[in-house]
């Protein structure tokens, strides 16, 4: 850590961690009702506990990547966040919008469109802490060294914030209000949120490795590039028979396929970029993180992705549990892997140790990621059979949950695993190991 | 402690940064020939989307097929080729410095991609006519989908062809007539696939 401002990052990371936590914990309680239909109906019904859970997601994963550009922006532009102070009252804004958010739809306040269910208040609070975020981010930028990882980053993040505006239009037409939803959803996690990946990657890359800048620049931009020529037009998969004209069921057909490219290239960069540096860095678990995103993006966003993206494959699968297993990998791979890979390697600087507590990341890392691509395929035979039964068969739905139910309950168990691995994740990342924290004091430094 | 980290990168060595493997041989700039790349892979998919939706319901696409003017598609073919060609003595004369001259075969093929969309028009507005639209069938569904997005990029390569107009530095001519010979490549597999077949 070379800038003192880069500190402010802690406390989004912080806030992520615990964010994380009660998102996986609220999964595991979703899982239970899916096998123990009754459970806490009157509580706490089912929708407001996904609500809870997705949206946790979500803004645990905004958080990471804000707490990454505050921790990665001065090193890259090399000169101080413009302002520090500004980007931790945005921090608690954020922070304790989310928390009043929970505790409304706890109180069941919510305006019920999927993703979107924050009440206008909180999307204007939530534009607000965007427009601090990007004043303080761009400032930044424009008094340093401008680097491609830092205008691909603050690119990403720009337009993270200008397509959020779309959650503002609601159209009273079902059809149109779908079709904007999605230029939230859809250019969100297959559009921007990739160059930010992307971004973080190359940096992850250019710090792990030490392979020279150039040559991740150059990985970059053709990441960039096939991300956004893939995932603009790809959003058509999501126009299928929603009273949208045909036509889009070839678009989205042949450009959602190609989407699986960005994602190939990144496996590739990742892998030849550490076989190129050939350097032995000390953080290990980063670099596990780092390869483990790239990896298991291009499975549960790439490859799951397409499984059901043709449009004459998703007439059928369309909202199975097929869906929901290319939810979750898709989430966990791409975008939650990286949040953990990139505070993996910042957390020890900004704590000022050396690497801790790899080995407990890594058994984090193995257990959570062993546990999501078994959620993956558990849901993945669901969403088959529940396809076959209730769509080619004609059987009626709830017949159908019948009949997969022993998969819900392998769900629920992997559910568990995850959680499990998801508090060692934290732990480790959130609790120094006592050894080395006597050394980063400055008592006893073996000689290297 | 911190890990030692590579925190300020050393100063490029060279050699390494104008490596971008195999596309290192080709003219103009690498990131064109990953677009080029992709737009072949897009067309190419939809291509054997159409060839797969033929084999589906051959009747009907005959029949439709039938409504098309080959004339229409072998002269936007000529005018195409032809274009192709000024662009590439607009490369030839850029490589020995001449740049009057490249200049003048740049706007010769910027302007026969002016008379392919003339052509293009006539045809479109021909179908027009007999209420045949985007939404008429499978057929025209993908004829339209395949010849528009050629046709934006006819477009969008007059537009890189100015820019060469404009500008006209070598590895700039290099990089637009890559793009403009990929548009013609493109509508030399698109005429026949979609025109001529039966």
């Amino acid at each position: 850590m070379s800038y003192q401002s880069q500190r402010v990052a802690l406390y989004y990371f912080a806030g992520a961690l615990t964010l994380f936590l009660v998102q996986v914990a609220v999964g595991v309680l979703a899982g239970t009702v899916y096998v123990m239909p009754n459970i806490l109906s009157d509580l706490l019904p089912f929708n407001i506990i996904r609500m809870i859970h997705t949206n946790a997601l979500i803004v645990w994963l905004l958080m990471g990547f804000m707490g990454a550009t505050y921790y990665l922006l001065p090193e890259e532009t090399e000169t101080e966040l413009h302002s520090p102070r500004l980007a931790i009252a945005q921090f608690w804004i954020f922070f304790i919008a989310a928390l009043v958010t929970v505790l409304g739809y706890v109180l069941r306040i919510h305006e019920g469109r999927e993703f979107l269910e924050q009440p206008l208040l909180i999307k204007v609070g939530i534009v607000i802490v965007a427009l601090m975020f990007l004043y303080n981010c761009t400032m930044t930028l424009l008094k340093g060294r401008k680097t491609a990882v830092a205008n691909v980053l603050m690119l990403g993040l720009w337009f993270v914030a200008i397509f959020f505006l779309f959650a503002f239009y609601n159209p009273g037409n079902l059809s149109l209000d779908k079709m904007y939803w999605w230029w939230v959803v859809h250019l969100w996690v297959e559009g921007v949120w990739e160059l930010i990946m992307a971004a973080i990657l190359a940096y992850l890359m250019i710090k792990l490795t030490g392979v020279d800048r150039e040559v991740v620049e150059k990985w970059l931009y053709v990441i960039v590039g096939l991300s956004l020529f893939t995932g603009i037009l790809g959003t058509g998969h999501h126009y299928y028979w929603i009273g949208t004209p045909g036509y889009w069921r070839w678009i989205g057909s042949v450009f959602s396929t190609l989407e699986v490219i960005p994602f190939f290239a990144m496996v590739i960069f990742t892998f030849y970029m550490i076989w190129k540096g050939g350097r032995k860095h000390p953080n290990k678990a980063a670099l596990l993180w780092s390869l483990g995103t790239a990896v298991i993006a291009f499975l549960g966003a790439g490859v799951w992705g397409f499984l059901h993206t043709l449009a004459p494959v998703n007439y059928y699968t369309h909202g199975t549990q097929v869906t929901a297993a290319h939810g979750h990998l898709a989430f966990y791979g791409a975008y939650v892997m990286l949040n953990v890979a990139m505070m993996t390697y910042a957390l020890p600087h900004l704590l000022r140790r050396d690497v801790y507590n790899q080995a407990l990341n890594m058994w984090g890392f193995w257990i959570t990621t062993a546990g999501m691509c078994f959620m993956t395929f558990t849901l993945t035979f669901a969403g088959v059979v529940q396809t076959h039964l209730q769509r080619v068969m004609g059987m009626n739905y709830m017949e159908v949950q019948d009949q997969i139910s022993l998969f819900f309950w392998y769900r629920l168990g992997s559910g568990v695993a995850v959680l499990i691995g998801v508090i060692l994740i934290v732990y480790s990342l959130a609790v120094p190991g006592s050894r080395l924290a006597k050394i980063a004091n400055g008592e006893t430094r073996p000689a290297e | 402690m911190t890990a030692p980290d590579r925190d300020s990168p050393p100063e490029e060595t060279g050699g390494e940064a104008a490596d971008w493997g195999a596309l290192s041989a080709l003219p103009g700039n690498p990131l064109m020939w990953i677009l080029i790349l992709s737009e072949l892979a897009v067309f190419g998919a939809f291509l054997i989307g159409f060839t797969g939706a033929r084999i589906a319901d051959p009747g009907g696409f005959a029949d439709s097929q039938a409504l098309l003017s080959r004339v229409d598609g072998g002269l936007n073919t000529l005018v195409l080729i032809t274009s192709g060609w000024m662009a590439a003595l607009a490369g030839r004369a850029s490589h020995d410095g001449r740049q009057r001259a490249c200049r003048g075969w740049l706007l010769a093929a910027l302007a026969l991609g002016a008379v392919f969309l003339a052509v293009k028009a006539v045809e479109y507005s021909g179908k027009a006519a007999l209420g045949i639209g985007l939404e008429t069938n499978t057929f025209f569904t993908l004829y339209y989908l395949i010849t528009g997005f050629h046709a934006l990029h006819v477009v969008l390569g007059m537009v890189i062809l100015g820019i060469g107009i404009w500008r006209p530095a070598r590895d700039t001519v290099e990089t637009g007539t890559a793009f403009w010979h990929m548009v013609d490549l493109i509508w030399v597999l698109v005429y026949p696939v979609i025109y001529l077949v039966r």
